[in-house]
């Protein structure tokens, strides 16, 4: 187990995957679109199952990144495949394990034609997330950042619904706006660095005035991502338009791409420009999180009222991180996982119901608690936990953000609870209009409650946010080696007495960090 | 006394194939009957063939590492030639592979046709080993003339003979400016010699420059962005790829591309460069404007060859940013860029000679692509790949390209030129999406157009070509090695 390359092997088996369902296409009858469902449903299981041997074997005392895989990739411009995992990545790549094998699930009986390409797609999509939340080298992490884009793209622009080739054109090219300003930056660090290696870049430290400029280039991206306001204005075209699954993954784990850059990118790299923007980030957090909570009480459609509602838990994670310490920074991963799990819940939820009646529109709902109860009690779980009430996982996220906010600035916590208040508005208000109430409209009256394949899907959900919301220390003990890491070297760069000395500073990152590389920052991109 | 000078010959066999070749098959064909007859087809794979031949020959020579210097120093050879010609030779192989099937589908099918693509190469080849102005000009014509004729081939339809009216005019007047430019460097220099020339620029640019030299580089500046269609000498491009028959345009989207730009960048990089202070601004102008206008110029066309040229002259910005960086990672850049383009526009231009209409009329518009992703599931991805790569979206062949220009820029600090090339490279990724989107979101429509895709004309060479094109995309991040190390050594070559 030592020797093989475990996580490269996790990395890449989707991709397999996806390569034995395009050569097996034949013509794209009923047999290939079974056998592609198969495969796909196969392949993301034993995926699974590898990064659940890979959380097994995990130790969490240490901040160094395990499970690491180095290769030759390209010697002459100092670039290797370089990845590895440490208790900031592992909660992301178990998200993305868990949740593709349920979008294919989810997908089963609503996706009808080019099924094949569907479910590849969705592999080549499991390979680039997993790949991107591991990866140690800049270019490697680029390259598995925006290989995102294509699959997202396609799922968008294909399967979609009718505003499909808008949504899907806004997406790409939003995205890839911000992301190519994180290219620059990268090419600057390069030079800097004197190679693409990321925990060498981690420890080298900038100048002041250059950090501004890489921290707002890397803020390009990673706010378009997350999405922060104003920058969100994409997130409800292609939540709404993409098909269920697309949109579960997009909630579940696209959106947490940029809340995990700014925690392993832009607060160890640029302490000194992140404390300087501190301020704005958590405006632009609080305006998220009040502002889209009022925006989604006015939604009529299901699906962008949660996407409107993701906007604004994502709002809390910015501001999480951006408190810099322990409480601020573990709420916010956690926000992230448990948001990701339920939104992706939620997204189920509104799809379980379009695929009976192909609406989303909430006026024509009301009253399936009559005849779908068990949908109902779902719906309420995922419902209360998006409000953060105690007992689930949205309340451990939240609770810990608020705490570590607090901190910091009572003002910012005190606007942010307002948003959990307005969060409880519109999650309830939805809820009260489509599950109870009279059942008025005619199309409803024949629903059936969910099969045994929705409740297969919605398990696992169900048992991570009850879990986590009741026991959330494997969680918090995963990644607390890795996130106090960060802190101390975010507090040792700010810290005034041991910054003006750089040479001393130097030392004590040496002497800190040394078990990661053996040689000195600042000379070049040599690996032992 | 009468003394015999015999150059070294060596150098030039490959052209020597490639001439010797052009005139059998133009003999042949003139002692045949009749005109047209379908063997132009084998005609043509014997050009191909002798462009294999000659590239054979090429690489067993493999004079990489050394410098070769021949004709009374009039031509040379170093990493950087060399590996141009290789670039240029395949290429041509490759472009002729997938033109064939085509040329017969569009009743082209004159012998006179191989033999001129094998002239323009050896043009081609002449231009990048020149050492010497008067040779460049032979280069430069003989490539020209070639590619003008070519143009004009499809002598029944008027748009063909009016684009080749348009690059012939366009083209004397760029060769005006280049006579007149050299004209003033030998009259300011006193040679034509680049060797000759550098020099003579070293000891100048002690004493001061003289406003004669700086304005004949100005002048052969111009002239060499006509042949690589940078702005604001590109009006040829959208209307030559349009009018011209489609075959045609890919060869003068090809390799003419790669012959020019390499020559622009020995010239700004050996002879010029100790004037890189004054030409840079100019270059970096150019390639802002060629970034710029194919960017948006593209945004509203829907004829799908001159969304291919707008394209073509941004893409050419690009590398022209890899010049204005003035340092060995440009001319990596340069090299890097120029090979994966050429694979790249192969692979695009052969997607669309494949797909045929009613009557065997090629596609013209954009929406004669719709829903082919059903209809021709390989072709389309194939298409979709080289699409994704020209915007440079990773993991394709197309990103590593843009990096490497992007990073010469960077490490030159020209940030404000790398900030505006991330923002066009988005701005043009809108109509390489809305190609990706005709085929694969839109539906096959009812009532066809006439040249509507829907047969796929492929031969052995063809599909042979493309799938090589498409893997070579796909797969370059897996072994990008070869090209890169091929690219260093072409750096090394110019004493920089």
């Amino acid at each position: 187990m030592d020797t093989m390359p475990l996580l490269s092997i996790t990395i890449f088996l989707p991709l397999l995957g996806a390569l034995a369902i395009l050569l097996n296409r034949g013509n794209g009858g009923l047999a290939s679109a079974q056998n592609a469902r198969w495969v796909a449903l196969w392949t993301s299981f034993f995926t699974l199952g590898l990064v659940l041997i890979l959380w097994k074997t995990y130790n969490s005392e240490t901040s160094d990144f395990q499970f690491q895989d180095k290769f030759q990739w390209i010697p002459l411009l100092n670039v290797g495949y370089h990845v590895g995992l440490d208790g900031i990545s592992l909660p992301f790549v178990l998200l993305s394990a868990l949740l593709i094998p349920l979008c294919v699930l989810a997908s089963w009986t609503s996706i009808r034609d080019r099924v094949a390409e569907y479910m590849a797609t969705f592999l080549v999509l499991e390979t680039m997330l997993i790949g991107m939340f591991s990866a140690l080298d800049f270019i490697l992490f680029y390259l598995f950042f925006e290989g995102v884009l294509i699959p997202m793209f396609l799922i968008i622009g294909i399967w979609g619904g009718p505003n499909r080739i808008y949504a899907a054109f806004k997406f790409f090219l939003y995205t890839f706006l911000g992301s190519v300003f994180m290219l620059l930056a990268i090419l600057y660090i390069y030079f800097e660095v004197g190679g693409s290696n990321i925990p060498l870049a981690l420890t080298t430290s900038f100048e002041p005035h250059i950090q501004t400029w890489l921290w707002l280039a890397f803020f390009a991206s990673f706010a378009v991502k997350v999405p922060m306001f104003p920058f969100h204005t994409w997130l409800p075209d292609a939540h709404v338009e993409a098909p269920t699954a697309g949109s579960v993954i997009l909630a579940g784990i696209l959106l947490k791409m940029g809340g995990y850059g700014f925690i392993r990118f832009s607060l160890p790299m640029f302490p000194e420009a992140s404390a300087y923007f501190t301020p704005f980030i958590f405006s632009l957090s609080i305006i998220a999180i009040i502002y889209t909570s009022l925006v989604a009480l006015v939604q009529e459609d299901m699906k962008k009222l949660i996407a409107y509602s993701s906007v604004a838990h994502m709002g809390f994670v910015t501001l999480g991180i951006f408190t810099v310490d322990a409480q601020g920074l573990q709420g916010a991963v956690t926000q992230m996982v448990s948001h990701g799990l339920i939104s992706s819940a939620l997204f189920l939820c509104v799809g379980v119901v379009y695929d009976r009646i192909h609406s989303r529109e909430i006026r024509d709902y009301g009253g399936l608690v009559y005849r779908m109860p068990r949908y109902a009690t779902l719906f309420m779980l995922f419902i209360l936990a998006s409000i953060g009430l105690p007992g689930t996982s949205g309340f451990i996220g939240e609770i810990l953000v608020l705490v570590g906010t607090y901190q910091v600035s009572t003002w910012a916590t005190s606007l942010a609870s307002i948003g959990m208040v307005l969060g409880a508005a519109y999650s309830l208000w939805l809820y009260r209009r489509v599950v109870f109430g009279a059942m008025l409209h005619p199309r409803l009256f024949s629903i059936s409650d969910l099969n045994w394949r929705e409740h297969l899907v919605f398990m696992p959900l169900v048992a991570g946010i009850l879990i986590l919301g009741v026991y959330p220390m494997p969680l918090l003990n995963l990644m607390d080696a890795s996130i106090s890491h960060v802190i101390d070297q975010y507090n040792l760069a700010m810290d005034p007495e041991v910054g003006e000395n750089t040479d001393q500073k130097k030392f004590l990152e040496i002497a800190l960090y040394s078990s990661d590389f053996k040689a000195c920052p600042r000379e070049g991109g040599e690996e032992p | 006394m009468i003394r015999f000078y015999a150059p070294d010959f060596e150098l030039i066999i490959p052209e020597l194939i490639l001439v010797i070749s052009a005139l059998c098959l133009l003999i042949g064909g003139m002692l045949r009957e009749k005109r047209r007859f379908p063997e132009v087809r084998s005609y043509g794979q014997i050009a191909i063939i002798s462009l294999i031949i000659s590239l054979f020959v090429l690489i067993i020579q493999d004079t990489s590492g050394a410098q070769w210097v021949t004709f009374e120093g009039q031509l040379m050879q170093d990493d950087l030639i060399y590996f141009a010609k290789i670039l240029i030779l395949a290429g041509a192989a490759a472009v002729l592979a997938i033109l064939l099937p085509s040329m017969v589908a569009e009743q082209m099918e004159f012998f006179e046709f191989p033999p001129l693509v094998l002239l323009a190469t050896v043009g081609m080849l002449l231009m990048v080993e020149a050492n010497d102005f008067m040779v460049l000009f032979v280069g430069l014509e003989m490539q020209g003339l070639c590619l003008y004729i070519l143009a004009a081939l499809n002598r029944t339809q008027v748009m063909s003979s009016e684009a080749a009216l348009k690059y012939f005019i366009l083209g004397a007047f760029s060769t005006c400016m280049y006579l007149f430019g050299s004209s003033l460097i030998y009259g300011f220099s006193g040679s034509t010699n680049f060797e000759v020339l550098e020099s003579v620029i070293r000891m100048e640019s002690i004493n001061g420059l003289s406003i004669g030299l700086f304005l004949g580089l100005i002048f052969t500046i111009a002239a060499l962005s006509f042949k690589v269609s940078a702005v604001p000498f590109h009006m040829w491009t959208p209307d030559v790829y349009q009018g011209c028959p489609t075959p045609i345009t890919a060869f003068i989207a090809a390799t003419p591309k790669v012959a020019a730009m390499i020559i622009f960048l020995r010239l700004m990089m050996t002879s010029f460069l100790q004037l890189y202070g004054e030409w840079q601004s100019v270059i970096v102008f150019i390639s802002f404007a060629s970034m710029t206008l194919g960017a948006f110029a593209a945004l509203n066309q829907s004829d799908i060859k001159r969304l291919l040229a707008y394209s073509a002259i941004g893409q050419m910005g690009y590398v022209l940013m890899g010049i204005a960086a003035g340092n060995d990672e440009g001319i990596q850049a340069v090299f890097i860029y120029l090979a994966i383009y050429l694979v790249m526009i192969i692979g695009t231009f052969g997607c669309l000679l494949c797909l045929r209409g009613k009557g065997h009329t090629g596609v013209q518009n954009i929406e004669d692509l719709s829903g082919i992703s059903t209809l021709h599931p390989k072709v389309a991805l194939m298409l979709a790949i080289f699409m994704f790569s020209l915007a440079g979206v990773p993991p394709l062949a197309g990103f590593f390209a843009k990096l490497y220009v992007l990073k010469a820029a960077i490490s030159a600090g020209l940030f404000g030129l790398a900030i505006l090339a991330v923002l066009t490279s988005v701005v043009a990724a809108y109509y390489y999406l809305k190609i990706v989107k005709v085929m694969y979101f839109d539906e096959i429509p009812e009532f066809p157009e006439v040249s509507y895709g829907q047969t796929i004309m492929l031969s052995r060479e063809m599909k042979i070509v493309l799938n090589l094109c498409a893997a070579i995309v796909l797969l370059f991040f897996i072994f990008p090695n070869p090209l890169l190390d091929m690219a260093q050594r072409a750096a090394l070559a110019l004493p920089i």
